[in-house]
């Protein structure tokens, strides 16, 4: 398959920049900060488009440890190669790096601080926005393909891990599952 | 002999992130078994204040976990030696999946694979984003017992953001806009 180089001479600043900040101000981990890499990625800078974004998240998903590092990983190798995958994990890790090694120290004054917890507060908010929104993309999306299975796939796998908590990765290896004997036919892709 | 410390953690770490499947939550018994009934490294009680703190926090909840475990037990590059032991596994399985799939991807039973893995990740996604919609209303991840005890910052922040990310307000922008927002309403009163 022939890679689409991407023409920017300040991707690796960008990707750093970008992945650093949205690390270090988004809290509850992987599939938060996933919508928010796909909207500055694909939307803001059409690195990618939507279907190559959701490919690479899909294998991060599929191979163990935390999502967004994951993530992190596929999107800077497709981005920069190995490069950009250590840009890009090194801009994940480094922002939960520098704050729990201060935390650790003053636990008890950052818990406790309402100001920081009002300021966490909106930034959730804020987190929450971004999430509709990408989530309602990518939903519009499939809809108008008007293909059954793929939206079979979205809604079981939505009620197993919303409304009976099953474990993400036994979803995951049913969903490959389905895919690797149903959907293989282009129209799919 | 004082160095032992670091290696150990990177190893322990190593185990965690190489056995770690299903994302940041299913990490804590894994470090739970490691750092407290392998290592004794952490009591119970402050192992529960770490996944406290991990969840409070930004970043990926696995990542402050390995953080704080390493900053408790051998200071900064302690919490260094974790962090990167956690992800090593990670970088090699996801750069190997990576490369296979640039290589691979336009053969049947691989496009299969993946036609079946993205609306899955679509549903992961809208199932974060409704416990989210949850957390900013009424702060509760699943569905509040009462609909009437709303947080006021969340209702008047989040229709604000979502307004701001309909119109293209860049997701920077918008998390600092929204988090001044939130402070701003809370120092005047209003939550």
């Amino acid at each position: 398959m022939e890679l689409q180089k991407i023409q920017d001479k300040d991707l690796l600043w960008k990707l750093f920049k970008s992945t650093f900040i949205i690390s270090a101000f988004t809290i509850g981990g992987g599939f938060v900060i996933i919508p928010l890499l796909k909207a500055k990625f694909v939307d803001e800078y059409q690195w990618m488009d939507d279907k190559e974004a959701l490919n690479l998240v899909a294998i991060a998903q599929s191979a163990p440890g935390v999502v967004a590092a994951n993530a992190a990983i596929s999107l800077g190798y497709r981005l920069a190669g190995i490069k950009g995958t250590l840009v890009a994990l090194g801009a994940t890790i480094l922002p939960p790096l520098i704050t729990l090694s201060i935390i650790s120290y003053a636990y008890d004054a950052f818990a406790n601080n309402q100001y920081i917890q009002l300021l966490l507060k909106g930034m959730q908010c804020g987190a929450t926005a971004i999430i509709i929104n990408v989530a309602l993309d990518l939903l519009k999306k499939e809809w108008k393909k008007k293909l059954a299975l793929p939206l079979l796939i979205i809604v079981g796998t939505f009620v197993a891990n919303y409304f009976f908590h099953v474990n993400l990765m036994y979803a995951v290896i049913v969903d490959a599952i389905i895919g690797f004997f149903l959907l293989r036919d282009k129209k799919y892709a | 002999m004082s160095y032992m410390i670091y290696w150990e953690l990177f190893w322990s770490f190593v185990k965690v992130g190489a056995f770690c499947v299903g994302g940041g939550y299913a990490s804590m018994p894994l470090i739970q078994a490691q750092v407290i009934e392998e290592h004794g490294w952490l009591t119970m009680q402050q192992f529960i204040d770490i996944f406290t703190i991990s969840q409070m926090t930004p970043g990926p909840i696995g990542i402050n976990a390995a953080t704080f475990v390493g900053t408790k037990v051998a200071g900064v590059p302690g919490a260094i030696c974790a962090t990167v032991g956690f992800v090593f596994p990670s970088v090699i399985i996801v750069l190997l999946l990576a490369h296979l799939f640039f290589k691979y991807g336009d053969i049947g039973p691989v496009r299969g694979v993946l036609n079946g893995l993205r609306p899955a990740v679509v549903a992961l996604i809208c199932s974060a984003g409704l416990s989210f919609v949850f957390l900013a209303l009424w702060n509760t991840e699943t569905l509040p017992k009462d609909f009437t005890k709303v947080d006021l910052i969340g209702v008047i922040v989040l229709p604000v953001s979502v307004w701001c990310i309909r119109h293209k307000m860049s997701v920077i922008k918008l998390l600092c806009m929204s988090g001044v927002l939130g402070l701003l309403l809370g120092v005047i009163g209003i939550r």
